[in-house]
């Protein structure tokens, strides 16, 4: 049984690796908590998936190199120097700069709300905070829109955007509460702080990469999108890039910018991993884990219902009563419900597709981004995340160069519409699936390894389990917004297959509103079943 | 909590892995693929049709026409499509010029008005669409005549638009054929002085109209017909208004189709029978009726409401030439339009 003084004995019981620190010399204690040593190498049975899934998610990256520089470096500079690509950059970071913040308020509070506390029916608040994920962003532009057409610009981009991203905080960090140590926060209310304090020193720093993991989303969402901006008439970047495929019908400009989008996603990923620092975020104590006794809210408990019901309300109830005005004002509502539930079947079965490969190729890069430090691990993040920002028009056409290049007898057929998930939303399964390993901590696994288990056993009998929550909200997530995905569905999918989303498209562009609406209220509804899976996996 | 994780994550898996069967067992190939930038709803009853005269199956791929254009484009010679629908003259304008289209039989081509077809002889146009100010009777009872008019400060803040819009940008385009680069500068610089406002789609601005929040505003005639269908027409208070005397604001544009290259033979020739499928009187009449927009050949009249096609004074302009929509992009882009 190894002991915790001999760290570089259990690093060289690892084959394919020569010690990490000279013979017994102590590691620097810093750096043995939470992740493994630098120098120690990910298993190869890890790392090749994990370079395979990285790979897949260049693919845009290579092709926007040969796109934008088509017609010659100078031409592409031109284009980036531009004094209005830096105007649409700025505009667009300042749209990431205002909803992130909001998010995190939103998703952590919420988290906490619905997981710690005994509020009333919490169990159906955490389904219903999960729902405005489904709703596409240009619904919920068009529903503000209607309502208070002075919205229009910042004020509304940021409203909407905000109100559909939350989950995006809210499910990793909720799976990140259900998976720390209560006790830690026993400690620190016996020793004298009030809940308060205890949430602010002890619990929040905790919850610090799930949300962290969630606000980079967020950002690279606000980023990306398309139609929340564009309804609201807010210029960002995204605009930038769709008007010149849109206007100009010309791919070199667009792939110039969406160049300079990669490069802003570099930047926010190493940000976001210089805020991880470097603490220890997993349980060490002895026994099992055991829920959290719940806050009691007191005379909170009214506020606290408050602030869910205006959440839902405004969020998931606004845009389907808006859905409901569609229906009574129209007259093009010929819906058939054999059309309905065909095409709802279908997207069941597509996201579904989506967020298993999605998880899946996620699994290897966020245990080693997860678990190991040094120049391999984080290329791999940072791989996995660089074509996150880009529009799904940029990644659906560098897919279409590539399938008709080099796997033609895949191209528009469904498992290439999969892929094309896998590309766009690997990061969200891999920030979900980071945050929860490295909850669990790395001591069990190495006790795992020291009773004979490869590191893939390791992994599968210990790490993985313990991850699990974390790992299943990310899958929900996928499969939520593999359901709205628009873009690349249009050009990918297998001809004549229709999904939610692309149903609610071509009405809502033939002006049916009426006729669009059930399209988009099945939307929302359906994206209640994973988080409704999720819950009942809890209990 | 392990056990059902690692079996819905198999079970996912598993699906994955069915599905690609799923997709296998099609029916019968299709003799034809289209890819169409114009509604599913729209041309989706005519496809049906089509499908009984080829006597064949049609498989059709709906997007957007700018994106799918732009797909066209990476597919190149690997495509699958034989035909092409696009939405305005642009995109096929865009195809022709990087020879992408096949070139059409003159038996085709004389079936619609040379102003109405490329002239490179490898695009028709199936439909028109006129350029029209939209205007709200109560705040703007007798709309002007000219587009050049919009620039006075009578209109100041009053005037609703689409600068992203590929039909605000090919009417701008037909300006700068029209009057020359000078003259569109000067009057685009002047509307952006007089503080439009801008929407991101024509029923936008037509809704902006209708609900009073700017008095005229610039769009295709067609969505005040789709408007009216789908709330009632003695429900909206917008009105339209042609232009008169050759203006630029009054341009005929046209949705066309094109046959692309890399196609097979046997494709061609459904793709060439699909092209004259859609110049008969049995789809242009589908055109009157279902979208409100000109017909184009086959002698069809245009829907009631509608003045005939030969009684408006559209501007000259030979629809080819809106293809430089790069000068007009950089133009808008200049002047602070986009």
């Amino acid at each position: 049984m190894p002991t915790p003084e001999t760290p570089a004995a259990q690093d060289s019981a690892a084959p394919s690796r020569g010690p990490a620190h000279p013979a017994g010399a102590p590691a620097p204690a810093g750096r043995r908590r939470g992740r493994r040593s630098a120098g120690a190498r990910p298993s190869p049975a890890l790392f090749v998936p994990a370079c395979a899934a990285a790979l897949l998610a260049v693919l845009p990256l290579l092709y926007l190199a040969v796109r934008a520089l088509e017609r010659g470096p100078a031409h592409a500079w031109d284009i980036v120097a531009d004094e209005r690509t830096a105007a649409l950059l700025g505009r667009s970071l300042a749209l990431t700069a205002a909803v992130v913040p909001a998010c995190l308020v939103l998703g952590v509070s919420l988290a906490w709300l619905t997981v710690r506390t005994a509020l009333p029916g919490a169990r159906a608040w955490s389904v219903l905070v999960t729902l405005p994920l489904a709703v596409p962003s240009y619904v919920a532009a068009f529903a503000w829109l209607s309502a208070a057409p002075g919205l229009a610009g910042f004020t509304g981009a940021a409203l909407a955007l905000t109100l559909v991203s939350f989950p995006y905080v809210y499910l990793p960090v909720s799976a990140a509460l259900r998976g720390t140590d209560p006790a830690q926060e026993e400690v620190s209310r016996s020793l004298g702080h009030g809940p308060l304090r205890t949430f602010l020193r002890v619990t929040l720093p905790q919850l610090r990469p799930a949300a962290a993991g969630g606000g980079l989303l967020v950002a690279l969402y606000v980023l990306s999108d398309f139609g929340a901006v564009s309804l609201m008439r807010y210029d960002t970047f995204t605009r930038g890039i769709y008007t010149s495929y849109r206007a100009s019908f010309d791919r070199t400009p667009a792939a110039a910018l969406s160049a300079v989008l990669v490069i802003m996603t570099v930047a926010l990923v190493a940000a976001e991993s210089r805020t991880r620092g470097r603490a220890r975020h997993s349980r060490t104590g002895r026994g099992t884990a055991r829920p959290a006794a719940p806050a009691v809210l007191g005379r909170l408990r009214l506020p606290a219902l408050a602030w869910c019901g205006t959440v839902v309300a405004v969020a998931v109830a606004f845009p389907l009563g808006t859905l409901g005005y569609w229906l009574a004002v129209g007259s093009s509502a010929t819906w058939d419900p054999t059309t309905l539930t065909d095409t709802a079947l279908t997207t069941l079965g597509v996201a579904a597709a989506g967020a298993a490969l999605t998880t899946l190729l996620a699994l290897p890069v966020g245990v080693i981004a997860a678990r190991h430090r040094g120049r391999a691990a984080h290329l791999l993040e940072q791989a996995a995340y660089a074509g996150h920002a880009l529009p799904g028009i940029t990644v659906a056409l560098s897919l279409v160069f590539f399938a008709v290049r080099y796997a033609r007898p895949l191209y528009q057929e469904l498992p290439l519409l999969v892929c094309a998930y896998a590309v766009l939303f690997l990061p969200v399964a891999v920030a979900a699936t980071r945050a929860a390993v490295v909850q669990a901590p790395p001591v069990l696994e190495d006790v795992a390894r020291s009773l004979g288990r490869s590191p893939l056993g390791a992994l599968r009998e210990v790490t993985v389990p313990l991850a699990a929550p974390g790992i299943a909200a990310g899958a929900a997530l996928t499969f939520v917004v593999c359901m709205k995905e628009l873009p690349a569905t249009l050009l990918l999918r297998p001809t004549g297959m229709d999904t939610l989303a692309t149903r609610l498209w071509t009405e809502t562009g033939a002006g049916s509103f009426a006729a669009a609406a059930p399209y988009a209220a099945a939307l929302i509804l359906l994206a209640a079943v994973p988080s409704y899976l999720l819950g009942r996996h809890r209990t | 909590m392990r056990r059902p994780l690692a079996r819905s994550l198999t079970a996912l898996a598993a699906a994955t892995l069915l599905i690609p069967a799923l997709g296998a067992c099609s029916d019968e190939p299709a003799g034809l693929v289209i890819y169409s930038g114009r509604n599913e709803n729209l041309v989706g009853p005519l496809i049906e049709k089509l499908e009984d005269s080829l006597n064949t199956r049609v498989e059709v791929r709906y997007g957007d026409s700018a994106e799918l254009s732009a797909q066209l484009l990476e597919e190149g010679d690997e495509t699958e499509a034989g035909l092409f629908l696009s939405q305005d003259a642009g995109a096929l304008g865009a195809l022709s010029k990087e020879g992408r289209l096949a070139p059409l039989p003159s038996s085709t081509l004389d079936e619609v008005a040379p102003s109405h077809r490329s002239a490179a002889g490898d695009w028709v146009g199936v439909s028109g669409r006129v350029r029209v100010l939209a205007y709200n009777p109560d705040k703007a009872a007798t709309p002007p005549d000219s587009v050049h008019d919009l620039v006075k400060p009578e209109w100041k803040g009053k005037v609703g638009y689409a600068p992203t819009n590929a039909s605000f940008q090919a009417f701008v385009t037909g300006m700068r054929v029209l009057e020359g680069d000078d003259a569109t500068r000067t009057w685009l610089k002047g509307l952006k002085a007089n503080k439009p406002k801008a929407y991101e789609k024509n029923d936008e601005v037509l809704r902006a109209v209708d609900e009073g929040e700017v008095s005229l505003g610039l769009l295709n005639h067609y969505y005040w017909f789709a408007k009216a269908a789908e709330e009632g027409e003695d429900k909206i208070k917008a009105r339209i208004h042609f232009l008169p005397e050759g203006d630029p604001g009054g341009l005929v544009n046209v949705a066309g189709v094109g046959k692309l290259k890399g196609a097979d033979k046997k494709q061609s020739e459904y793709a060439q029978k699909a092209v004259d499928f859609l110049l008969s009187a049995e789809s242009q009449k589908h055109f009157a009726d279902e979208t409100k927009e000109y017909p184009l050949a086959a002698g069809v009249k245009a829907a009631n409401g509608l003045p005939p096609l030969d009684s408006l004074q559209p501007p000259k302009i030979d629809l080819g030439r809106l293809d430089s929509l790069k000068e007009t992009l950089a133009m808008l882009q200049d002047v602070g339009m986009v």
